[in-house]
């Protein structure tokens, strides 16, 4: 039986609402009231040297919770501006990639917290007399923990979308403006949303450490979760952060089950797959959203917006004969490429030379090879640790991974706590190594890894899960065991998704350094020997030679890092020990 | 006759190779499609047809002669040529009436016209009913049979089907084709030529006004045969064997004047893409009753079972090898090929070691070159870059995985997949060691 076409039908009993909008429209109003109050709050007059009222009564949080959350959606929007623009520019454009790529690389191995003390005068100046100055600065800082792996992931997508697509688009005359939404786009999307889902995760960190920000000396606390806390570490509050950690809790929850579980589901369809997936993933708000009457009526606005988006601009050329050929990727002429070429050479020898100057004007020679000295003792830190998170979650990881029913329900909770800005448990720390009388330059050290060794955990759980169960069942059947078993299949059948998992936790554990080499619960302030307690004074005093130093520095080790650990095991796992 | 639909003449196209050579995959191809007819290009895969489509449809350019469709040189995707993909091509997110509606939309139809007319192509190709549908929700069948919707609902003159059928299991292509075959005859498409490029014989003889059987290296029109049959066609007819046997003959004989006849082979002789343990069954069939050494090719299609391609890739093996003989599309065993399947395992490995050193200059140099080296080993960089002075860099690459496969299977020489190293076996090698004398304890 051919089913009745409803797309075109327009009539009026369509907009009648039905009981799912009953349970939808309230919840849109709220959500939208709350945005608009937020966002009102945050372009208050203001004056640098002004205190902002803070208080510790938990009462206020869920409106400091507000504010967080808004900060981690504009710095949401403004990545995935700038992803669009930036990874289609480098994709496009090989005269730009060959700036745009690097550049992503270095952006990428910049400690974030590093971001926020440079930037924050410039925005106070953009935004004169006024709050959102020093609120573009804290949306800027998490701006930079989540847009990189977004932008790179898009221009992978986009560099791999498949052939046969791409000639069949060109056979129907699409322009590149339609091509880009209709194929380009959509090819990116699930890696996109996977990747949003990552620097959300990723965020939370930075959100609670980017409120408190110090301009010239004084340290100004913008309303929200970060600062609550900072607030409640200064005076010693315990309880208050016990209500702190409830309300991160409480945001991470919100962000999944209103934006991400919804996107993931629907982006479903955008899965590169010939045949559909065992397990679609599925969420109440988008059923709700699907089968809501009124709403979906409304969709038809957004939904009319892309349809009119994409089919803006169509190939020039009119009747049968559209005789232009237009490539997916723009050259520029050998000779233009030339001086390109050497623009960019003197371009980057320049500004290298500049910052050399400005350091070296303030930082004498022995200074800058103790500073290598702290970034030594920081990769030790990073590196040992790594190794010892994984020496314990790997096991755990495999454990659970091989039982699905466990693995469902700790998957979950391992992204959670991946999200749970580790921060948060700091001053915990500080008391225990006081009262123990223990060293701080070890004991800060776990620190480090507190919050991304769950990266490890949940990649290593996915990877133990999604091991062939026929392989599972020769290994069985051919009696391996012991060590001889995790030898030769669970190590090399695991070895990709950990290598994914250690690349995140070694990036987030350097970011986290400049956090947790010093530490302070009152008073009592607690600091190691390394890169991270370096560049933490530096800001704290308003030093920027140091501060580019330092951050200069980090940059170099994690690049290095990149280049000589992680990207040959990455290289190794992907093409000797990939199944499948 | 009016102009012809698609008319190309002298058409050269050469690729630039990673070394900076040019390797010629088209030279002087001349073709035309006229209106109302259906035009088959057969060939070996790797032999520049589908090159030859893709120019033919404004996807790439060609790098001399020219290319007109109605009279008008093509420099771009041109509306009024749709094609037809052998990976069916379809947008995963889009649902079948989307894609369908593609074409349209980038024409910048109205939504209204756009749907009926999607609605149209749907019902008219078999797929009403599944309009919502997604292309992961449908048999590979089912799939293609919405690319060729989407081809067809902008009403194209020329239909261009690249190796359409081969991604079908054999029932589902047939179904296909006389759905195709049965639009086209009533005049239910306004489709006024079709190309179809293929490697299946019985395919194009089933569909095609005319078959042109294409030359690799560089690919170029070899030969032109007139299928005179009317549809609907029956391939168990004698007028429809005979033309089988006449393609197969043609087939078989461009592979005999691209080497054999002409000058010697050179490093870059592009080995057949198939592996040994095929080469010797096929062996093995073709001395069994009820061949006895000597079979009709389509016959010899048949007891095997496999596509052409496969088999072709097979003929031109052995024949390279020394093992058979083909002439007007029959093969024979030479005294080699019946020696070689008399003899036990070990003494087959020999002899294939043999042949494939004399016969395949490629197999001799890489011998070569691990001979001279001190420790026997050389990485496989080597040797691609000397093919890439012939190939381009997929196609080096695959030229010597197959040889390597070879030479694997004759030990002559090994390769060590994590090192990326070319090497003799691990026995020879300890024995030349020991018998170069130096070290004084000789093992064997």
């Amino acid at each position: 039986m051919p089913q009745p076409r409803s797309r075109a039908v327009f009539a009026l009993p369509e907009l009648k609402p039905n009981a799912w909008d009953a349970a939808l429209v309230p919840l849109a109003f709220a959500l939208l009231v709350l945005l608009a109050y937020g966002g009102a709050q945050m372009t208050t007059p203001y004056d640098v040297g002004e205190p902002l009222p803070m208080s510790l009564d938990p009462l206020n949080l869920p409106y400091y919770l507000l504010r967080s959350a808004l900060r981690m959606l504009m710095a949401l929007g403004g990545s995935l501006l700038f992803t669009l623009v930036y990874a289609t520019a480098a994709a496009k454009v090989p005269a730009l990639e060959k700036v745009l790529i690097p550049a992503l690389d270095i952006l990428q191995s910049i400690p974030i917290l590093g971001f926020l003390s440079i930037t924050v005068t410039g925005f106070i100046a953009l935004f004169p007399g006024n709050l959102f100055g020093v609120e573009c600065a804290a949306i800027f800082a998490v701006f930079t923990s989540q847009a990189w792996n977004m932008a790179f992931s898009m221009y992978q997508s986009l560099r791999t979308v498949p052939a046969d697509l791409i000639e069949a688009s060109d056979m129907f005359l699409l322009s590149p403006w339609q091509r880009f939404w209709r194929l380009e786009l959509p090819y990116a999307v699930p890696g996109l949303i996977w990747n949003m889902m990552m620097s959300v995760s990723g965020g939370w960190f930075f959100v609670v450490a980017s409120e408190a920000i110090s301009v010239s000396g004084q340290t100004i606390l913008l309303p929200g979760v970060g600062s609550f806390i900072a607030l409640a570490i200064a005076d010693r509050n315990l309880p208050a952060i016990g209500w702190a950690i409830a309300a991160v809790l409480a945001g991470i929850l919100i962000y999944d089950q209103l934006m991400f579980r919804p996107l993931v589901a629907w982006a479903d369809k955008f899965k590169f797959e010939q045949v559909p997936g065992e397990e679609v993933p599925r969420s109440w708000l988008l059923t709700l959203l699907q089968r809501a009457r009124l709403v979906r009526a409304a969709a038809r606005l957004p939904g009319a917006l892309w349809e009119g988006c994409a089919s803006l601009v169509r190939r020039p050329g009119k009747g049968r004969f559209r005789a232009v050929s237009l490539a997916p990727v723009w050259h520029l002429p050998p000779w233009a490429e030339r001086v390109w070429n050497a623009i960019l050479m003197l371009g980057a020898l320049a500004a290298a030379v500049r910052v050399a100057l400005f350091v070296h004007s303030s930082v004498e020679t022995p200074e800058i090879i103790r500073v290598f000295l702290y970034g030594t003792a920081t990769a030790t830190r990073v590196l040992v640790l790594i190794a010892l998170a994984s020496l314990v979650w790997v096991p755990i990881g495999v454990w659970i991974g091989l039982r699905p029913r466990v693995a469902q329900n700790l998957q979950w909770l391992a992204q959670f706590l991946a999200a749970f800005p580790a921060n948060l448990m700091f001053p915990v720390a500080v008391m225990l190594i006081v009262h123990f009388h223990l060293d701080p330059d070890v004991w800060t050290s776990p620190l480090m890894v507190l919050g991304t060794q769950w990266y490890i955990l949940f990649n290593v759980i996915a990877g133990a899960a999604a091991l062939p169960s026929d392989l599972k069942d020769a290994a069985h059947n051919l009696g391996l065991s012991g060590w001889l078993m995790w030898k030769r299949f669970i190590l090399p059948g695991i070895f990709p998704s950990f290598v994914t998992g250690a690349i995140t936790a070694s990036g987030g554990s350097w970011n986290a350094s400049i956090v947790s080499e010093m530490v302070s619960w009152g008073d009592t302030k607690l600091s190691a020997f390394g890169l991270g307690s370096y560049i933490a004074q530096a800001t704290a005093a308003g030093d920027f030679p140091r501060i580019a130093l330092g951050i200069g520095v980090m940059c170099l080790f994690v690049m290095c890092f990149n280049h000589f650990i992680w990207r040959r095991m990455y290289r190794l796992a992907s093409e000797r020990l990939h199944i499948g | 006759m009016s102009t012809p639909l698609l008319d190309l003449g002298g058409v050269r196209k050469t690729f630039r190779t990673p070394e900076g050579k040019e390797r010629t995959v088209l030279e002087g191809v001349d073709f035309h499609l006229d209106e109302g007819e259906i035009v088959a290009l057969l060939g070996k895969s790797g032999s520049g047809k589908s090159t030859l489509l893709r120019i033919m449809a404004g996807l790439i350019p060609a790098n001399g002669g020219n290319v007109r469709y109605r009279g008008r040189p093509i420099t771009g995707p041109t509306r009024g040529i749709a094609m037809v993909f052998q990976t069916f091509a379809l947008f995963p997110w889009l649902t079948v009436q989307q894609n369908v509606e593609l074409g349209l939309e980038a024409l910048g139809q109205p939504r209204r016209e756009r749907e009926e007319r999607a609605q149209e192509a749907i019902d008219m190709i078999g797929m009403g009913g599944f309009e919502g549908a997604y292309p992961k929700e449908l048999s590979g069948g089912m799939r293609q049979r919405v690319g060729f919707a989407r081809a067809l609902v902008t009403r194209p003159d020329v239909l261009l089907m690249d190796e359409a059928f081969s991604a079908l299991d054999v029932l589902t292509a047939e179904a296909l084709r006389s759905d195709l075959l049965e639009l086209w005859t009533e005049r239910r498409i306004p489709t006024k030529g079709m190309l179809i490029v293929s490697h299946n014989i019985e395919e194009a003889v089933f569909m095609a006004d005319r078959i042109l059987v294409f030359d690799s290296d560089p690919g170029r029109v070899r030969a032109e045969i007139p299928v005179g049959l009317e549809h609907p066609r029956d391939p168990e007819s004698t007028p429809f064997r005979q033309i089988v046997d006449e393609v197969y003959g043609l087939m078989t004989a461009s592979a005999r004047v691209g080497a054999a006849a002409g000058e010697p082979l050179t490093i870059g002789y592009r080995l057949p893409a198939t592996t040994p343990g095929k080469m010797i069954s096929l062996l093995e069939t073709i001395a069994e009753p009820p061949f006895g050494g000597h079979a009709d090719l389509p016959a010899l299609a048949e007891a095997t079972e496999l596509p052409d391609d496969t088999l072709f890739h097979l003929y031109e093996g052995l024949r390279v090898l020394g093992f058979v003989r083909l002439a007007a599309g029959d093969i024979f065993l030479t005294p080699a090929g019946r020696a070689f399947v008399e003899a036990d395992n070990d003494r087959r490995k020999t002899l294939f070691a043999e042949h494939f050193l004399r016969n395949i200059p490629l197999a001799a140099h890489i011998r070569r070159v691990l001979d001279e080296r001190r420790g026997h080993r050389a990485p496989e960089d080597r040797f691609l870059q000397a093919l890439q002075d012939y190939l381009t860099g997929d196609e080096a690459e695959r030229v010597l995985e197959v040889v390597i496969g070879w030479g694997r299977y004759a030990e002559v020489f090994d390769y060590d997949y994590n090192a990326g190293m070319l090497k003799l076996p691990e026995e020879e090698e300890e024995g030349e060691e020991a018998g170069g004398g130096e070290t004084a304890g000789a093992a064997e």
